[in-house]
């Protein structure tokens, strides 16, 4: 037995003493965080929202990319693109993009793309395929979209999401494996980094020292490794960023930043305050087919009850800024649509004596004296407001959301059940108030926005937005027709937008609260020329997933080891 | 012997059954659909939301009905598959736990036992020494009172922040490829150090107290008082002390290793180390039925299995066991 334990720790000093481990150059690597919730397993572009982030953007690219800050939809795999008629959009690749097995991309790739749904039912935009009058690939780089009846905003949208895929390696899986499958060992796309290696709590990206872009656009990543890691908790990202070295970018929600930010150099977007660049906003939801918050009158008195800028300030330390009576983004790619008119005419501010006086209009009074308002027929209501437990930030705010409403003689209570309890609830309309924001995240066109503050309900099911259940016609048409003006007619679009306006702060369906940040805090002894208002380096600095394109891989290109 | 084994085993296998049946039956008890909670995020139109919702429920074969699935579940369990993980989709919940436990066991196995061991003998030794005891005894109480978490932060902070001597994030560092060698192993013990250290603080107090209080009172008991006045040497009385105390040890130590499989939740969420307890955590929040019962189906094994083998020690080390058995049959 002794014999066998020297034996063995003979053989482990041997071994081990052979073998080096292979260290990652500090100076060549960056490491993010913010992105990575899970172990990384899927690594599919045809599911985005399982897909670990850098999957798209990192690794598959799209033909074009958005930039927020600038409101520039640019060509990225595309050379070219345009509308050529009204229903015909013609993209021009770029000559010499290859996959990084080696095979050209062509125009025969992006037909493919746009034409998944045919090969796979269920492919998660069948509805834009559907548009489709054909798509034909003119010769080697060019491909044509016929459309039969043209959604110009959607197409703008779509055409900085879908990645393009290789044709040779996909066209022959099976529909499971393109609709639930995790696409490991098939990952070959054209974008600046390989998927190298992962463990259960980080995710290694290898630079493509092929990257078309070095030769065609004179764009080179600099890190030679994005090690993307996981976190457990905030507190212990918190620490990393004050160690200083560790962890390069965090693109976490960090209590406490500007109390630190100065002593430990922890570099943001804006020196001071607001900190951060808004990413998305946040809306309560009210549940327009639940008694009494059918009655707009009762939506628009919340929204004058309650005070956003106190939330912005309790909650986020001023790292976030209210929201504008619309919910729109303060870029211009949204703000070029913002009716000042209607604002003006209809808007809200904080004026709880306001709140109260339309309430007392409306005939909510305290009739049983039991310290709050009953509904116009004398029924007593209240109302929860509900956001998942563990959202800290949310959590704090619907505190301070019961509290305002309470002051003008409402009801209200916080409620914290746990994610899917909280889903099923909003998707199923079985909540009074709630806060969400799961895609009024910035893009192109405030469609998005739209989109998804009415999207359809089927199967009595709300599971893309329209969580406050609104069924009006009128606006669902308008929507429609803003999604069917040209892009370059912006004032086409204003048009339709000033009415939409003008009936959401009507109806008030979802009360806009304030902007969540593009969360970015980035450590600078390894690495400079971070993204921020006073940078040359102008790029979203964002690296969650699905949001590469936006500026990440940009952010990549111009950061500098020190 | 024999009727006592088969006995125990019959017993073993009918609670595991029931054991598992009830891992089957709680996570889908709970409010809230998981496909419903995986597809939440997806920005796409309302109808492919819901041809996707119909595909995965297809997929995890939760479109039959209950009775079916709970066949289909034992089914696939004698063919050693559990199922997919909903959270950490696509992958198998096996290959998920085969991932994670190696981390949890080289953490949680040597703290325990460590722990148990040191915290025996010290237990044992301050209980006959009055001023250690009066000395040391408060300070273990502080210590098995302390709240982990608080603990856990406070270790990670003073030593990984502001001392800067320990790695305060993940198994091994987030620069270094796995491999067999010197380099790999110590930045492993590096980033192992902290999270053992915690564990091993918290739960030596308890022992320790745990063994302190038995030797008093075994001390203080008849067959002590006895052999005593007959002037047996004191350290032959302690010896038979220790013993006889030793034996609820044994037990509690068992149902520590039997719950090991869960991991050590807080500790993964303070220092951020990989393992099951975070998974399991997730899981359950998120109600992926299948990983909540792959975890839980280690842990029932991991607790029958232990309580097995001290029911199997105890026929050694416990002479009463011995007399009953042979006393039976």
């Amino acid at each position: 037995m002794k014999k066998l334990l020297v034996f063995m720790v003979l053989l482990t000093v041997l071994l081990g003493g052979m073998a080096f481990a292979e260290r990652y150059e500090r100076s060549e690597t960056i490491y993010c965080g913010g992105g990575l919730w899970g172990p990384p397993a899927n690594w599919n572009p045809a599911q985005p929202w399982a897909a670990v982030s850098g999957t798209i953007g990192l690794i598959y690219e799209t033909l074009f990319t958005y930039d927020p800050l600038t409101d520039a939809l640019t060509p990225w795999l595309a050379e070219s693109g345009s509308w050529i008629d009204d229903d015909t959009y013609r993209v021009v690749l770029r000559d010499g993009i290859e996959w990084s097995d080696g095979t050209p991309m062509t125009s025969e790739d992006v037909k493919f793309t746009f034409e998944l749904p045919a090969y796979f039912d269920g492919v998660h935009y069948t509805s834009l395929w559907e548009q489709f009058e054909s798509v034909v690939a003119v010769d080697e780089l060019t491909v044509e979209f016929n459309f039969r009846n043209p959604r110009y905003h959607e197409w703008a949208y779509q055409i900085y999401q879908l990645p393009v895929l290789p044709k040779h390696l996909w066209e022959n899986l099976s529909v499971d494996a393109v609709l639930t499958g995790s696409n490991e060992g098939n990952v070959i796309g054209s974008g600046p980094y390989l998927f190298e290696t992962y463990d259960l709590d980080r995710m290694i990206y290898l630079k493509n020292e092929n990257w078309w872009a070095q030769d065609l656009l004179g764009l080179e990543v600099v890190p030679k490794r994005v090690v993307y890691a996981r976190f457990a908790s905030n507190n212990v990202v918190l620490g990393m960023m004050m160690k200083g070295e560790e962890l390069d970018v965090s693109n976490f929600f960090l209590p406490g930043i500007p109390a630190i930010k100065g002593p430990y150099a922890i570099h943001t977007w804006y020196e001071d305050e607001p900190y951060m660049l808004s990413d998305n906003t946040a809306f309560l939801f009210v549940n327009t087919q639940k008694k009494p918050m059918d009655d707009p009158t009762l939506r628009r008195a919340m929204a004058f009850a309650i005070n956003s800028n106190e939330i912005c300030k309790r909650v986020f330390e001023n790292m976030v800024i209210p929201s504008n009576p619309l919910g729109f983004l303060p870029i211009d790619g949204w703000m070029k649509y913002y009716s000042q008119e209607a604002v003006d005419a209809n808007g809200f501010v904080y004026d709880p004596s306001m709140a109260k006086k339309m309430l007392d209009e409306a005939g909510y009074k305290d009739v049983n004296k039991d310290g709050f308002r009953e509904a116009p027929d004398g029924t007593p209501f209240k109302m929860e407001i509900v956001v998942p437990f563990g959202w800290t930030d949310w959590m704090e705010s619907i505190k301070i959301i019961a509290v305002n409403l309470q002051a003008v003689g409402l009801n209200a209570e916080a409620k914290f059940p746990d994610y899917n309890k909280y889903f099923e609830q909003i998707s199923t309309g079985n909540y009074d108030l709630a806060i969400n924001n799961f895609n009024s995240k910035l893009s192109v066109t405030p469609w998005t926005l739209y989109n998804w503050l009415f999207a359809d309900i089927i199967n009595d099911r709300a599971n893309s937005g329209n969580f406050e259940r609104y069924t009006n016609p009128e606006m669902l048409d308008l929507v429609d027709a803003f999604n069917e003006v040209p892009m370059a007619d912006v004032e086409a679009g204003k048009a339709i937008m000033a009415d939409v306006a003008e009936i959401f702060l009507r109806d008030m369906p979802a009360i806009p609260l304030w902007y969540n940040g593009m969360w970015f805090q980035a450590n600078t002894n390894v690495w400079s020329n971070w993204p921020g208002e006073n940078s040359d380096n102008q790029s979203y600095p964002t690296t969650w997933g699905g949001t590469w394109q936006l500026g990440g891989v940009m952010m990549l290109t111009k950061i500098q080891p020190k | 012997m024999f009727r006592y084994m088969r006995r125990k085993i019959i017993i073993y296998l009918l609670t595991f059954v029931v054991a598992v049946t009830l891992d089957w039956i709680i996570p889908r008890l709970m409010p809230g659909n998981p496909i419903i909670g995986l597809i939440s995020r997806l920005a796409s139109m309302p109808q492919q939301v819901e041809e996707l919702y119909a595909h995965l429920t297809k997929a995890f074969g939760m479109d039959q009905p209950l009775w079916k699935q709970y066949f289909m579940f034992w089914n696939a369990l004698f063919n050693g598959d559990l199922g997919i993980s909903i959270t950490v989709y696509p992958k198998p919940v096996l290959d998920l736990i085969r991932q994670a436990l190696p981390y949890d066991l080289m953490l949680t196995v040597p703290a325990i036992l460590l722990s148990w061991i040191v915290g025996n003998k010290f237990g044992a030794f301050a209980a006959r020494k009055k001023r250690l005891d009066n000395w040391v005894l408060p300070v273990w109480y502080v210590v098995t009172a302390t709240p982990y978490l608080w603990l856990g932060i406070l270790l990670s902070w003073a030593l990984g922040v502001v001392l800067d001597i320990f790695p305060i994030a993940g198994a091994y560092s987030f620069s270094i490829r796995p491999s067999f060698s010197w380099e790999f192993i110590l930045d492993y013990l590096h980033h192992w150090f902290l999270p053992f250290l915690s564990l091993f603080v918290v739960q030596l107090g308890g022992w320790a107290i745990g063994m302190r209080n038995m030797i008093i009172y075994e001390l203080e008991a008849d067959y002590s008082r006895y052999l005593e006045t007959m002037g047996a040497p004191p350290r032959l009385i302690r010896r038979y002390a220790f013993k006889n105390a030793l034996l609820p040890q044994v037990t509690g130590l068992a149902v520590q290793l039997g719950v090991i499989v869960t991991g050590a939740l807080t500790t993964e969420i303070v220092f951020s180390y990989p393992g099951i307890g975070y998974l399991l955590n997730q899981a359950i929040l998120q109600e992926d039925y299948f990983l909540i019962q792959g975890c839980f189906l280690f842990v029932i094994l991991g607790v029958l299995i232990a309580n097995f083998v001290i029911d199997i020690v105890y026929v050694f080390i416990d002479p009463r066991v011995r007399l009953s058995m042979g006393g039976d049959s």
